[in-house]
């Protein structure tokens, strides 16, 4: 795998320098992009992500790269797509309202395999909710929006040096899969401040979709052979015709029953027969705790702190944090239930959704949600007093 | 002599006619025949743009094709170049991201009425205005063909269609007047019956820096049928015969009736206006 010192030679001194910087997590979203090799990106301004489109505007002209604002959200993601077809590494960043107004054109860059990146900086809903404030409640649809089978990458950092480091795992396994990877940013993490340390550019590994090595007349733009097809960027004389209906191996529409079934098959399978290699998590005080508090973003910092005054009062309790969403590490959890874990509960900034998710893998094992209003991140305090009743009752 | 036969994806044998001999290398007859309905205008075009293409002075490898959702929506697939069969609408944005990603690149969106005028209608207007570097080709056949022929942007007042079983209350836009006002830097309109201006009018699209938008009316059986204007063959008759050419026609008077009595056809606009990007 080239690292950036390798890949980005003549523009190194235009990108942030390795060391301690102060940033918020938007920002550092912008910065992990650039650094990712980002050029391209294609916007529509919503609250709370516009500090990201502010930022690439006044950044990516700097380092050659392109920006445009867009009509809509749908524009947006589209000009993201085609850019990226044109061979250039691209993004868009966004929040609840404008996600929702992509999930079809997720549909469309996993079909036509295209590597994209979308930051979605979580805010309260249903609908316009509350612009300014936190919610955590697009983790389902980063996966399940569009219709259709499909599997995406979804991070989920908890403050800006994750927000950096994750923008580049996320770029990274787009082009890697060719697939849309999402960042699930929130609001507090998307306005947080914090340290984020830059890594020497030797040590930051970048990696570039594959490439056809093979004649145009002998390229086949979805060749099955493989389980992620070597991808021809417009332009290079490949011609390839590029399907957004079920397609077969060429490129060409069909509704035969084998390959639809391989095509769908394989559009999954690159991503569950990569899960593990995919997939992060964090694990808090798990090796006695007999409750475990699943958690993530913004919330985790809570759900820590609420961990630490428990233990004190003589509950075992701990915590996984999923750093990806997507692919979801539910062995984790498996492997929790089968260590003798008691019980799991959930808190996050939504009614329920990452609930349904653990108690895929939980066995049996009582999973309970706490839920928590949109808008608000559950105090530290909150968080103590309903874990408590939860493992008490 | 007829190029040699090729036996295609469906297992059908298809020899391209003679006529086709200087574009046979832009044309993927292994996916032949077409999905069109005889009488239809897609396949001329498609001959033409290819024609136009392959002439254009632009290396092949540098025309990139997107097209949206519907029967014109098919046409890219058709065309030996890199394509992109994209969402319903969305065409263009992708289009133009490609065009910012690689400048070099000679991009062409083709879509019907419906692709490009409704659902994508906000894309069109402001490609138009910012007057991004690509070419559209609006391919207005009144109606929603493939989807089984109701109401589109363009059908003319008083039409009846699946979906406007007592005649259509609505007005249809006046694509080029729209495609002006917009802030289209080259605006056209032809039927598939007057090849040389239409072929004309894609070759001057490819050299326009600016957005290109070029109307290309064609019938679609769903709507001769439904309106009692006959069959195909007299549909092709009502295409050759009401249009007038009249380059300098005043843009608001292009609106197309119902009855049709007289379509304007004509090279409307050929402007300098500073480009997007590109």
């Amino acid at each position: 795998m080239p690292t950036v010192a390798e890949l980005y030679k003549k523009d190194l001194d235009k990108l942030l320098r390795p060391g301690i910087h102060f940033l918020d997590g938007n920002t550092a979203v912008a910065e992990g992009a650039v650094t990712a090799g980002c050029r391209f990106y294609g916007g529509y301004p919503i609250t709370p992500s516009n500090e990201i489109a502010e930022y690439m505007s006044y950044r990516l002209p700097q380092v050659g790269g392109k920006f445009i604002q867009m009509e809509d959200e749908i524009g947006s993601i589209m000009s993201v797509l085609g850019a990226s077809a044109a061979g250039v590494k691209a993004m868009t960043a966004t929040s609840g309202p404008g996600f929702s107004l992509m999930q079809e054109e997720i549909g469309l860059g996993s079909m036509l395999e295209i590597p994209a990146l979308i930051v979605d900086v979580m805010r309260a809903g249903p609908s316009t909710g509350i612009p300014t404030l936190l919610g955590q409640g697009d983790i389902l649809q980063a996966k399940y929006g569009s219709h259709g089978d499909y599997e995406v990458v979804a991070y989920l950092p908890a403050n800006p040096q994750e927000a950096f480091d994750f923008t580049i795992k996320a770029i990274n396994a787009a082009e890697r899969y060719r697939v849309v990877a999402v960042v699930l940013s929130d609001q507090l993490v998307g306005h947080m401040y914090g340290k984020v340390r830059v890594p020497e550019f030797d040590e930051i590994e970048i990696i570039e979709r594959p490439k056809p090595t093979v004649p145009p007349d002998q390229y086949l733009p979805y060749d099955s052979r493989y389980l992620v097809p070597p991808m021809a960027i417009a332009g290079t004389g490949y011609r390839s015709n590029n399907e957004s209906l079920t397609h077969t191996d060429k490129g060409y529409p069909t509704t035969d029953r084998d390959a639809s079934f391989k095509l769908i098959m394989r559009l999954v399978r690159k991503i569950r027969e990569n899960e593990k290699e995919i997939a992060e998590w964090e694990e808090y005080l798990l090796d006695d705790a007999e409750y475990v508090i699943v958690s993530y973003g913004s919330t985790s910092g809570s759900v820590r702190r609420a961990i630490k005054v428990l233990r004190t009062q003589g509950y075992r309790v701990g915590m996984l944090r999923p750093k990806t969403a997507w692919p979801f590490p539910g062995w984790v959890v498996e492997n929790l239930v089968s260590r003798g874990v008691q019980k799991f509960v959930t808190v996050e900034v939504n009614m329920g959704k990452m609930y349904h998710v653990v108690k895929e893998f939980s066995k049996g094992v009582p999973v309970e949600h706490v839920p928590y209003a949109p808008g608000y991140i559950p105090e530290p305090d909150y968080v103590i007093n309903n874990v408590r009743k939860v493992i008490e009752r | 002599m007829s190029t040699e036969a090729e036996v295609t994806t469906t297992g059908v044998k298809v020899e391209l006619p003679k006529s086709y001999e200087d574009i046979k290398d832009l044309i993927r007859v292994d996916r032949l025949p077409h999905i069109w309905c005889p009488g239809c205008g897609l396949g001329i075009l498609l001959k033409l743009l290819a024609r136009a293409i392959k002439n254009s002075g632009i290396p092949i490898e540098k025309h990139v094709i997107v097209t949206g959702i519907g029967c014109t929506g098919r046409l890219g697939g058709y065309l030996k170049l890199d394509a992109y069969h994209v969402t319903h609408g969305r065409a263009i944005p992708f289009a133009v991201g490609l065009k910012m990603a690689n400048p070099e690149l000679e991009v062409t969106v083709v879509g019907g009425d419906g692709d490009i005028l409704a659902i994508g209608g906000n894309h069109f207007i402001h490609a138009a205005r910012r007057n991004d570097d690509i070419n559209v080709i609006i391919v207005n056949n009144f109606i929603y063909g493939m989807t089984g022929g109701q109401y589109s942007p363009t059908t003319p007042k008083g039409a009846k269609t699946t979906t406007s079983p007592y005649g259509h209350y609505e007005n249809p836009f006046n694509v080029p007047l729209l495609a002006y006002a917009a802030g289209a830097s080259y605006v056209t309109r032809w039927t598939v019956l007057h090849q040389n201006e239409l072929y004309q009018s894609l070759l001057e699209m490819f050299k326009v820096k600016g957005f290109a938008v070029v109307e290309v009316l064609s019938p679609c059986i769903i709507y001769t049928d439904r309106n009692a204007m006959g069959d195909a063959v007299d549909l092709m008759r009502v295409l050759k015969e009401r249009p007038v050419i009249d380059h300098r026609a005043n843009l608001a008077d292009l609106d197309i009736d119902f009855s049709m009595k007289k379509i304007i056809l004509g090279n409307f606009v050929k402007r300098e206006r500073p480009v997007s990007y590109g």
